[in-house]
């Protein structure tokens, strides 16, 4: 009945990293963030070339025919015995959460709650499975963050991007109110339901404003499209980044030192 | 006072939830009213949990449910014969129109004019009020939040505080109106006012009608959980008691009323006990001095035992009805319950009322959640929100050819472009060169991608597709 008790394994000397299709079309800084970060840890970072999508647009849609077509070309991608690490709740949580559902009753069962059952949330895996130390080598600044639904509720890591952050000795972390409300992405929901989402991401955007600080992270970048798309398109004195490129840009001594990258970062997001 | 014809919740279109939401959504008055009043109730409570291992008693609270489903026929029967022996008369209704007929052929029997209400959601699933007024039987609210729904010619916007949407001053102008009662900011003498108008018909109602919380199989108990006295009153002023519940309130025994009652209080109003908490064993015996002659028992199936038939969705039925999913949902917080359209408005509305009415005409309720999974967060009996509103999503289109719909209605929302935009989207998705040679195109060319796109960027800019791909950079290293 419980949320079942993690047990996380043991530091790996490998692990496949599914990317996401959101990363890989939007924010692959973010996915080589990720990558970086995990082989800094000396970790080798397996990337399945056929790697798509997760399937979750047409799974929360309604479409469970289509989404099991395209999860189930995702179960061939990881043979090995490896953890699969994902820069995303959502993703995450399609996968670990509801690919045992989604192959019940079919010949993937098994396999699917193999798979299922090796995926991790990358954030939860750097702070739990790596034990990650971050050395700051940032200038002092101070950031909100947005930790999604699906990472609060599905995976279980609420406390792991505010545990990361809290290593960075620059960084002040500020807490926004109602830090657990939904940013109103939640999806083909933001597009079926654009005023509501809308009215939702709105108040999201003020409580992050509210805060003081000029940036936020979060650990999806559904969530980030949403908010930093309305705080873009109104003009909202708040931007976003992936936590991951955050955490890789204050360590790496490479991104502090250049200016590209300083230049990409207000560019990509 | 004259009661009015209330308005049948089925006068409200349901498939006109996307007008009714921006309609909410623009009235700085209604978000104002539900931001204010769910705030507070989210905090009581987490006050309220507080020193409590809420886990535990949430896994407490579901497993009590769950054993009662499970036993669900053997406890109903239980429960009537013990309710007999108790001296209470039992009747099952298979539906709304019958449960009606029922009361009503009480009330005649008793050539009953005047009914008092105690709260019942499932009178409101009934319409009850409604159908007793074209009978010619006057039926009046007297919980102070239905009261106020009452004389308002309107419907509850939730299940526990029915007239959450209105302010005080709204209330002021309403039962000013209506009741001739002083304008006035002060809510205990709005309060006081009402009582003094509701004593008077408590004394005269020759029939109470009240719901019930939980029905105890072994000994034949009906539970009422209340806070303002009404309920006490309701059920044992007039002559004759008829209390209305859903069949699957039902629970095996005393003790397992104790979590739920913990859990209920909590959850809804942050309260470790309500005021008043009723035991009702049976009319008044020979030598009692008060408490009704007559006491009923109305079963309403209304489709649970439909869905009772399902593995999944008979989750739906663990429900002890305390509010929290709503008190927590930012869909239901925007948008309030009158834009819902249906009895039980919110995320325990979405998933319970595809049911009652089909998923035809509530085909827009499954979608209107962004998943966010609040509601299951918090339910004390931890019911899988989001995952039934998945499942109900599914049946809404059709969507599993594994899993053929069994839902009433199912199939409606198909559409045959959206069935093809995703039957496009699988193909490419699940072949991995056409999906590198798409996105590299998409990357390639991303100067000309659309700047609007739908409903999304009437709120937000497009977003930018990177100059390349996660796939081309990993290539790219990798050579």
């Amino acid at each position: 009945m419980t949320d079942p008790i993690k047990f996380y394994p043991p530091k790996p000397e490998k692990v496949y990293f599914f990317g996401t299709c959101l990363i890989d079309l939007f924010y692959p800084d973010a996915g080589m963030a990720g990558i970086q970060l995990l082989e800094r840890e000396g970790i080798e970072v397996l990337y399945p070339e056929d790697q798509t999508c997760c399937g979750q647009p047409a799974f929360t849609s309604g479409y469970h025919d289509d989404a099991r077509a395209v999860a189930r070309s995702q179960l061939d991608l990881f043979p090995e015995n490896w953890p699969i690490v994902v820069p995303s709740g959502s993703c995450g949580g399609m996968m670990r959460k509801h690919y045992p559902g989604l192959f019940k009753d079919t010949p993937d069962d098994v396999r699917a709650a193999e798979v299922a059952g090796r995926v991790w949330e990358l954030t939860d895996f750097l702070l739990n499975v790596c034990h990650i130390k971050l050395k700051d080598l940032g200038e002092p600044a101070t950031v909100a963050m947005h930790t999604s639904c699906t990472a609060r509720r599905e995976m279980g890591v609420a406390a792991v991007g505010p545990a990361l952050l809290s290593q960075l000795q620059n960084v002040e972390l500020v807490e926004q109110i109602r830090a657990e409300e939904c940013c109103g992405f939640g999806g083909t929901f933001a597009i079926r339901h654009p005023e509501i989402s809308g009215a939702m991401v709105s108040e999201k955007v003020d409580a992050l404003v509210d805060t003081g600080a000029k940036d936020f992270v979060t650990t999806d970048c559904g969530c980030l499209m949403n908010i930093d798309g309305f705080a873009g398109k109104n003009q909202k004195p708040i931007k976003g980044q992936h936590i991951l490129s955050f955490l890789w840009q204050r360590t790496d001594a490479g991104s502090q030192n250049s200016p590209v990258n300083a230049s990409e970062k207000g560019d990509k997001q | 006072m004259n009661t009015t014809a209330e308005q049948s919740p089925h006068q409200i279109d349901v498939k006109e939830f996307h007008p009714r939401a921006r309609a909410a959504l623009g009235d700085p008055q209604i978000r104002k009213n539900f931001r204010n009043a769910m705030n507070g109730l989210m905090s009581k409570r987490t006050a309220a949990f507080e020193g409590w291992d809420v886990e535990t008693l949430r896994d407490l609270g579901a497993n009590v449910r769950m054993r009662a489903l499970a036993n669900l026929p053997d406890l109903l029967e239980q429960l009537e014969q013990k309710l007999t022996e108790n001296g209470v008369r039992v009747h099952w209704a298979v539906d709304a129109d019958e449960a009606c007929r029922i009361v009503r052929d009480i009330c005649v029997a008793r050539d009953a004019k005047s009914v008092i209400k105690g709260k019942s959601m499932v009178s409101e699933e009934m319409e009850l009020n409604h159908y007793l007024h074209e009978q010619g039987i006057e039926a009046l609210e007297s919980d102070l939040g239905e009261y106020i729904v009452q004389l308002a010619e309107e419907t509850p916007s939730h299940i526990i505080m029915p007239a959450i949407h209105k302010n005080t001053d709204e209330i002021s102008k309403l039962l000013h109106e209506k009741t001739g009662t002083d304008l006035s900011h002060d809510a205990n003498y709005l309060t006081a006012s009402a009582r003094l108008q509701m004593r008077e018909k408590f004394m005269n109602a020759d029939v109470g009608v009240s719901g019930v919380n939980f029905a105890v199989a072994e000994t034949g108990t009906l539970c009422l959980v209340e806070n303002e006295g009404n309920g006490r009153m309701t059920t044992t002023v007039p002559p004759c008691h008829i209390a209305v519940t859903g069949i699957e309130k039902v629970v095996p025994n005393l003790e397992d009323v104790t979590a739920l009652l913990a859990l209920l209080t909590r959850s809804a109003t942050g309260q470790h006990i309500t005021t008043y908490f009723n035991m009702i064993s049976g009319p008044r015996k020979t030598d009692e001095l008060d408490g009704p002659e007559e006491v009923h028992l109305v079963l309403v199936d209304n489709g649970r035992s439909t869905i009772y038939q399902d593995d999944q969705l008979l989750d739906t039925l663990r429900c002890i009805r305390c509010g929290a999913c709503m008190n927590h949902c930012p869909v239901y917080t925007r948008v309030g319950g009158h834009t819902y359209g249906t009895t039980y408005p919110g995320p325990i509305g979405k998933i319970l009322m595809p049911h009652l009415i089909g998923l035809d005409e509530g085909r827009h309720l499954p979608s209107a959640s962004s998943l966010c999974g609040a509601c299951g967060e918090v339910c004390p009996v931890k019911i899988p929100i989001p995952d039934l509103l998945v499942r109900l999503r599914q049946e809404a289109v059709d969507g599993d050819r594994l899993h053929p719909g069994k839902v009433k209605g199912h199939g409606a929302k198909r559409s045959s472009v959206e069935a093809m935009i995703w039957k496009g989207w699988g193909l490419m998705h699940a072949k991995p060169a056409l999906y590198r040679f798409g996105t590299g195109i998409a990357a390639k060319f991303r100067k000309l991608q659309p700047g609007k796109i739908g409903g999304w960027t009437q709120y937000r800019t497009a977003p930018a597709l990177a100059p390349k791909t996660l796939h081309q950079r990993m290539k790219e290293r990798q050579q």
